[in-house]
């Protein structure tokens, strides 16, 4: 029996708006002829994301989406437009002639996993995020989770992120 | 609300930056087509998360993320690099390694 309160009008309405918001800027990420307006799209993606996870109350993961990815890695990004001076105007040599064979590989990819995902999950539903029996993301389990089970798997990404550092850093400097 | 409506959203994006990386000729926009791979398959992390109610999932879009910065870092410097000495970064180009 489905009752009222399980249905979760607000939050539905709000991930409908948000998850229209995000394909149209998904799809001014791929479409879109000018590089810059590409990249200030893929910041409105990811902003919708990070409000994504806040519906499934993941807080401090899309706290540090918006640190990380759209403070961090986008100004990386438009400084690589930037340095790499592809045309900041309209860019009419972006695609390749693939578009013929890579529009069918990504619908026939859409339409697989589509049916295998309405094939497997229904009408599972997630646990009411808001309201009573809610269960807030504690933001002190995910670090006992990350400094006890899975401490080494920090240890690798630590030397992962110090490696592609110094890579970066031998990779693009002058001389 | 349902897991299917996130799962689903998460792969029309992962099919979108598929076609992304397939079409676009431009190294950078390849790049900015990998980070909407990596966003839709966090997207799905979360979403198991919360169905299942543990915390491992955040802990693995964390890690996602921070990869996804290391992965940005090295192919932007890569990209500065080619452009450096090619004065191009049209991936169609690069053609050394053809057989």
């Amino acid at each position: 029996m489905v009752l009222a309160s399980d249905i979760q009008v607000a939050q539905n309405i709000g991930f409908g708006i948000i998850a229209l918001m995000m394909i149209l800027a998904g799809v001014g990420v791929i479409a879109s002829r000018n590089v810059v307006h590409a990249a200030l799209s893929l910041v409105v993606v990811m902003a919708g994301a990070a409000a994504q996870y806040v519906l499934l109350s993941a807080e401090f993961v899309a706290v540090t989406q918006v640190l990380v990815y759209i403070g961090a890695v986008m100004v990386l990004f438009l400084f690589g437009v930037m340095l790499t001076r592809a045309q900041l105007g309209k860019d009419a040599d972006l695609n390749n002639k693939n578009a013929v064979i890579a529009a069918p590989v990504a619908l026939l990819l859409f339409g697989v996993m589509a049916y295998a995902l309405i094939d497997g999950f229904a009408d599972d539903k997630i646990a009411a995020t808001t309201g009573a029996g809610a269960q807030p993301q504690d933001t002190a389990a995910i670090s006992d989770l990350i400094f006890k089970p899975y401490l080494l798997p920090f240890w690798a990404l630590s030397f992962v992120l110090l490696a592609a550092v110094i890579g970066a850093i031998v990779l693009a400097r002058k001389d | 609300m349902l897991i299917n409506q996130f799962l689903l959203l998460g792969a029309l994006l992962f099919c979108m930056g598929v076609y992304g990386v397939l079409t676009r000729k431009n190294a950078v926009m390849v790049l900015l087509s990998i980070e909407l791979i990596l966003n839709s398959v966090n997207i799905n992390l979360l979403a198991f998360d919360a169905m299942n109610g543990g915390s491992d999932g955040n802990v693995f879009a964390l890690y996602i993320i921070a990869v996804a910065a290391a992965e940005v870092g090295v192919g932007l410097a890569m990209v500065l690099l080619i452009y450096r000495n090619r004065k191009s970064i049209s991936l169609d180009d690069l053609s050394e390694m053809k057989g």
